[in-house]
């Protein structure tokens, strides 16, 4: 098995010192679910099959050096854990894996879900000493090790669940666990599991966290939850819907719930870029930013992160304009081509450096099979009226 | 040697009944808090047809009329009067009033169309398609 044929290329003229962004192509096919290890030398990856695949980079060029092959269904969810150096990966199989590294070679853990439906999404916690495996039976499976027993067991969070879990993030209490799911609602869960922690602080969301206790349900939005993400101090929550919706929440602020409805296609992941700033992308292609205001408690549009390609502007023959209005009513003709970075939806995000409290850069794959880094001061200084507060 | 091999009761038991791995489909709890008890609903829709449907008809036929009336050349600025709730609503009157296209409803819809979109962009389409209200 050969490389695969990488293409790199940055087509956006270098302006400035470093690129706003630079595009791999990695695949034909959608680039299923992405993670990064600690220092962003190696991205692990589902190329749309069971396997996953870890490339590691090595001057300008991205090497594929390992393949993990071991679930029997489509790979959903990838999750790296930095300081443990463990992969968790969960796929359609109904199973969730931990990988770690052995020598030369990643060796797999099975670890027993007791879902009847696919897994979907799947994080480590802060402390990496849990995982959470959201799945289409309705319920999150919350993963810990038995030191005992050598084995990794669950605990389920279902109640009141309704429908498939989509998209899960922990608050950095590693406890709260945030979840979007198909029921229309965003939810703030405890996990905590006495086994392997302490009684956690109280938070902006509560101080009462019982395992399974709900700390948060979300108002207002409809449309299947597709992503969600906590601010860096794991005080405000956001989430993308299906209804072209994205929403923060404020933790002590009762059914405060900011939304902005959007006039873009709906989006698929959202991050929080600094306290203030959500970077969020989706099936139009390219990131959009959102700046929450607190004390007005309000949601407003940031601006298109993608700086688009100075296209040459060719005229328009006669013949052309008649065609354009007989066909689409309009002698407008920009809709032809995509003119973002990615060239198909964008399916997730991830925060290369910075945290979630100043991110500097990140990144985004799709299902164009292609991985896109942002660099967040490149882009603010290429796009005037972009502030990221 | 066995005995009582004349009974046959056990071959009556669904073993698969007593597999604690067995799939139970919860969802009939939950799909009722949802909305109104469907038993209910459909007896009172019987009992009274004019109310709750006419209702909705009625509204539609009036939104119809008001958007009719409209000169061509005022209805970007009637789209501009409205807030985003509105234009996401209006979305939602014309979708319906597509539904059931009469004499001259359809062209006049469509320009309404073609303003409301520009004010509210695709999102606005999307949010008639997903919204658990309809009009």
């Amino acid at each position: 098995m050969g490389f695969q044929d990488l293409r790199v290329f940055n087509p956006r003229p270098a302006d400035h010192e470093k690129a706003a962004m630079s595009y791999h192509s990695f695949l034909l096919e959608p680039i299923s679910c992405h993670a990064w290890n600690k220092d962003r030398t190696q991205i692990a990856m589902c190329p749309n099959n069971h396997e996953v695949h870890i490339y590691k980079k090595e001057g300008s060029n991205w090497n594929k050096i390992h393949v993990l092959k071991e679930h029997n269904g489509q790979v959903t969810g990838i999750d790296w854990a930095p300081e443990s150096n463990r992969i968790v990966t969960c796929g359609t199989d109904r199973n969730a894996y931990v990988w770690t590294l052995k020598g030369d070679a990643w060796k797999p853990t099975l670890v027993i879900l007791r879902i009847n439906r696919a897994a979907r999404c799947v994080k480590w916690s802060p402390k990496e000493n849990k995982f959470a495996v959201g799945s289409g039976s309705r319920l999150i499976s919350v993963c810990y090790f038995e030191q005992d027993n050598d084995w990794w067991v669950c605990k389920h969070i279902k109640k009141p669940i309704r429908s498939t879990i989509l998209c899960l993030d922990w608050h950095p209490n590693n406890v709260l666990l945030a979840a979007g799911s198909c029921d229309f609602k965003c939810r703030i869960f405890s996990a905590y599991i006495k086994e392997v922690e302490e009684k956690p602080a109280p938070t902006a969301w509560g101080s009462k966290m019982p395992f399974g206790e709900v700390m948060f349900e979300s108002t207002g939005t409809a449309g299947w939850v597709h992503g969600v993400c906590f601010s860096d101090s794991g005080n405000r929550v956001a989430w993308a819907s299906h209804d072209s919706t994205v929403a923060v929440a404020e933790g002590g602020k009762t059914a405060v719930c900011a939304s902005l409805t959007s006039e873009t296609l709906p989006l698929l992941c959202v991050t929080f870029i600094t306290e203030n700033s959500l970077v969020a992308a989706g099936h139009d292609c390219y990131p959009v930013l959102f700046v929450y205001d607190s004390n007005k408690a309000a949601l407003s549009f940031g601006g298109k992160l993608d700086v688009p390609k100075q296209s040459a502007q060719k005229g328009m023959t006669a013949r052309e304009r008649f065609q354009n209005l007989d066909k689409k009513a309009t002698t407008d003709s920009k809709e032809a081509v995509l003119e973002s970075l990615h060239k198909n939806s964008i399916s997730q995000i991830s925060i290369l450096n910075g945290g979630k409290a100043r991110c500097a850069k990140f990144c985004t794959t799709g299902m164009d099979g292609g991985m896109a880094i942002w660099d967040v001061k490149t882009l603010e200084s290429a796009m005037k009226d972009l502030k990221i507060v | 040697m066995s005995k009582n091999t004349v009974s046959d009761r056990f071959r009556k038991v669904d073993v698969d009944e007593y597999d604690e791995n067995k799939f139970v489909d919860e969802e009939e709890g939950g799909e009722n808090q949802l909305g109104p008890d469907e038993a209910e609903v459909d007896s009172l829709i019987r009992q009274y047809p004019s109310l709750f449907t006419r209702q909705h008809d009625r509204a539609e036929g009036l939104v119809l009329k008001v958007l009719s009336s409209f000169k061509s050349t005022d209805i970007e600025k009637g789209v501009q009067s409205l807030d985003k709730n509105g234009v996401d609503l209006l979305m939602k009157y014309i979708y319906k009033g597509f539904e059931q296209p009469s004499e001259n409803s359809s062209a006049v819809l469509l320009q309404w169309h073609e303003k409301a979109l520009s004010a509210g962009g695709v999102g606005c389409i999307v949010r008639v398609l997903t919204a658990r209200k309809t009009v």
